[in-house]
């Protein structure tokens, strides 16, 4: 229980019935409360992907420092290297020298050379109208044999076009190379763990005759520049769609994106589009169907009507998950998000409809900094770690953006999910403040 | 300038440090900064953060509000919150995008105060300096801004430990050993700036007769109560045995003549000495001074943050650089720094972990260890 050192009474929190909400926004503005669920991967945790490159970063210190602990927290510290900006750097007109100088420095320091080199600039080179091509063409001639990767840490731009994790995902791929295509070879992209094995999506090509390539499966540089030779891209998260397009663009890679969803219609017409473009037979779902069904009702009787809340960390469709659960009878009663994405126009009438008192509540509300253990008057069954905390539950299902759970065989994992943590009550104080879900951490 | 590192860490910065000095006090402590940055803070630099209420806020600085100099959006946002929360006071801290396009902090602060009626005060970070010079700045303003001395006749020496943030000091079982020890060295406690202390009591610092000063952040603040009240100041932590006996009788010793000391840098031999001690100056120097007093082993000071002379003995180096510590480290036969600091020291050379939030943030928290008045030992090095 967060301990109370201000007038929490006094402080109302702000959540409204959805039947209130103007689609998309929840929170409009105002300052923001950052709340201690850290399972969320950032550029960092989404560079390591490659496997044997090196991320160096150039920032003001105060920019650096999340960096920096994120790679020591991983245990991955000789993978990150970092140069820092003083006051007088950005009135000298000298950005570009220092970073080429800081950065020979460290590669000559470096006994074996990586193959790749991810050099993140920060929000200050870009204001400042830092060339970087320049200092990639420089320093390319001076380390031929590395990769080097132009990458942003430009938080300032979050709202200009595409978000800096977006652009990661699409740079991620960005040592891919132009070569010959193979009909059989497809990639999944822009996912930081493997797809569930025992969603559909991977025999339905497997059977097939595809080979599924997935950074997440490479164990070395030369297996991800594989990936170049794949004909198909695809992915299922829409922070990876600019990766998607940037490769169709580049290499001539058809991109195919099939949102991780829960509608059971929209989930067969992905496959049905999946099938379209490779060519092949739509397979019979009914039996996938079937499953889904039979899991949500067995969940359902385990969680009977104890209270569900959601937040928008665990799915990039929260709303569309909010349904499924009251379509199957669950009692969803609370979600958390400062807003919904266009792809959940849909879910969002719908449930202004069938459901409106389900309350929407704002994460980054400066008030839910007080809201901590608001809804502890009984037993919560949370999706997500951010309603975990702000529930003050341990009866959780820890997952972010989506948890790789796609198609009707991610619908039937949720369901044991949620029923395990009915059964398992987690470690909620350890667990959400773990960095990265999935990844290695030294805590 | 170049300044960069293959491996090791880097210390939190200014905005950390005025986030992490305010914490407790009531105040609403607004960062004009990006969406998200105040996760890094959140998460690393700040261990209350999980079970302590504040109210601590980033303002979600967007490039267009950059370049458009909207002032307006802060300062309505800021009024807002301040009408929901009702905070004590204000304060408004820079980050490197502000920097770049001058905002003026101390007028944004001045229109916000008349808007809203609430104490509301600009700090001078721009993120690319360390914790110390943000939390420096902070202890300062609350001392200038709060701080009071009422006439009240104390009934033994009461003294005010000043500097204290979970950034150097990761716990409040370690500032809660220092109050126990002057207790048991026969003084009272004034107040802590600024853990475990609500402003209420830190208001009243001007009725102490000495300050103890923890750490560079707090020697700002006691220069100013040594102005404003001619209260004298000692710098020092009491680590060890032996040195915290010797620091109780500084505090004495300033109290009487009413001059201040810089107890933690009264040390002889350094310069020889193969030990060093690598990190904060106060702390570093301190410890210092207590293996010297609880081994008779001299030891030397690597700071890698301050710069002031004050805080040092001869022999000690401020050294920030990786290259240049790595070089230093080399010369050494023991070397006792924060974990992160270890991949650039070198197998020959023996390494005591000693950890340092400001450093390694979460890594070894686990670990930290409350050596307030213990009696330290350190097995000598054998010589090369």
């Amino acid at each position: 229980m967060l301990k109370n050192i201000h007038n929490r009474a006094a402080i109302t929190i702000p959540e409204k019935n959805i039947g209130e909400i103007t689609f998309p926004d929840v929170q409009n503005g105002g300052l923001e409360y950052n709340p201690p669920s850290r399972g969320a991967w950032n550029i960092v945790h989404i560079g390591m992907l490659i496997p044997k490159a090196h991320q160096i970063y150039f920032c003001a210190q105060g920019c650096l420092r999340g960096v920096v602990q994120t790679t020591a927290e991983m245990n991955a510290a000789d993978r990150l290297s970092w140069a820092y900006l003083c006051d007088e750097d950005y009135a000298e007109g000298s950005m570009e020298q220092n970073i080429i100088d800081s950065m020979t420095a460290v590669i000559r320091l470096m006994q074996e050379k990586p193959p790749c080199i991810l050099m993140f600039l920060s929000c200050m080179h870009l204001f400042a109208g830092v060339d970087f091509g320049m200092i990639i063409d420089e320093l390319s001639a001076a380390f031929p044999q590395i990769e080097f990767v132009d990458c942003y840490m430009t938080p300032t731009m979050r709202k200009s076009g595409l978000t800096p994790d977006m652009m990661m995902y699409r740079q991620l791929y960005r040592p891919l190379k132009k070569t010959a295509l193979n009909e059989k070879s497809i990639n999944i992209i822009g996912n930081n763990q493997s797809t569930l094995e025992s969603s559909e999506l991977l025999p339905i090509l497997k059977n097939a005759g595809f080979l599924i390539r997935d950074i997440t499966y490479c164990k070395t540089y030369a297996e991800y520049l594989k990936m170049a030779e794949s004909s198909v891209n695809i992915t299922y998260l829409p922070i990876a769609a600019a990766a998607g397009a940037d490769l169709e663009e580049r290499l001539g890679q058809k991109h195919l994106y099939l949102p991780l969803c829960y509608g059971f219609d929209e989930i067969r017409e992905n496959y049905e589009k999946l099938c379209h473009c490779l060519d092949i037979d739509t397979p019979n779902l009914s039996e996938y169907f079937a499953n889904a069904e039979k899991a949500l009702t067995a969940a359902q009787e385990k969680v009977g009507n104890i209270a569900v809340a959601i937040d928008a960390s665990a799915t990039p469709r929260l709303l569309g998950l909010c349904r499924l659960l009251l379509e199957y009878g669950f009692n969803v009663t609370k979600v958390y998000t400062d807003g919904f994405s266009s792809e959940e126009k849909e879910d969002f009438f719908w449930l202004e409809k069938n459901a409106p008192q389900l309350k929407v509540c704002p994460i980054g509300n400066v008030s839910m900094r007080f809201a901590s253990g608001e809804d502890n008057s009984g037993k919560i069954l949370a999706v997500g770690q951010k309603a975990a905390y702000f529930c003050g539950t341990d009866n959780f299902v820890n997952i972010i953006n989506g948890g790789e759970l796609y198609g009707f065989g991610g619908i039937v994992k949720l369901c044991e999910l949620l029923e395990d943590a009915i059964d398992k009550p987690k470690d909620r104080r350890t667990v959400i403040q773990m960095k990265g879900i999935g990844c290695e951490s030294c805590l | 300038m170049i300044h960069y590192a293959k491996i090791i860490s880097c210390y939190a910065a200014d905005t950390s440090g005025v986030c992490s000095a305010l914490y407790e006090l009531g105040g609403m402590t607004v960062v004009h900064d990006a969406s998200g940055c105040n996760s890094t803070y959140s998460t690393h630099d700040e261990p209350r953060w999980y079970d302590m209420d504040s109210m601590i806020y980033v303002s979600g600085l967007t490039e267009i509000d950059a370049v458009m100099g909207n002032d307006e959006r802060l300062i309505s946002d800021v009024c807002d919150a301040a009408e929901e929360l009702n905070p004590e006071f204000i304060t408004l801290c820079g980050s490197p995008m502000p920097a770049m396009t001058g905002t003026d902090f101390d007028a944004i602060a001045s229109v916000t105060e008349q808007r809203c009626g609430i104490k509301t005060f600009g700090l001078h970070t721009n993120g690319m300096h360390s914790y110390i010079d943000g939390a420096s700045e902070a202890f300062e303003k609350i001392a200038d801004y709060f701080c009071k001395k009422s006439g009240r006749k104390n009934n033994k020496p009461t003294v005010n430990i000043i500097g204290a943030t979970p950034l150097d000091f990761s716990s409040q079982k370690i500032i809660n050993s220092m109050k126990n020890w002057l207790c048991e060295s026969g003084f009272d406690v004034g107040s802590c700036m600024a853990m475990g202390d609500s402003l209420d009591r830190i208001i009243a610092a001007g009725d102490s007769d000495c300050n103890l000063v923890i750490s560079g952040s707090g020697l700002a603040a006691a220069e100013l109560l040594e102005k404003k009240f001619g209260i004298p100041y000692v710098v020092g932590v009491p680590y060890g045995k032996k040195y915290s006996e010797i620091l109780a009788a500084d505090i004495i010793k300033a109290i009487e003549t009413k001059s201040s000391l810089f107890s933690s840098a009264e040390r002889s031999n350094s310069q020889k000495s193969d030990i060093a001690v690598v990190g904060e100056a106060v702390m570093s120097a301190s410890l210092a001074r207590a293996i010297e007093g609880d081994t008779g082993l001299s030891a030397r000071v690597i700071c890698t943050l301050e710069k002031d002379k004050r805080f040092f003995a001869d022999g000690d180096l401020c050294i920030a650089d990786e290259r240049f510590l790595a070089e230093e480290f080399a010369k050494c036969g023991i070397i006792i720094a924060d974990g992160l600091f270890k991949p650039i020291c070198p197998e020959n050379v023996r390494f005591y972990s000693l950890a340092h939030e400001a450093f390694s943030g979460r890594c070894f928290r686990k670990t930290v260890t409350d050596i307030i008045g213990t009696c330290l030992k350190v097995t000598p090095h054998k010589a090369r």
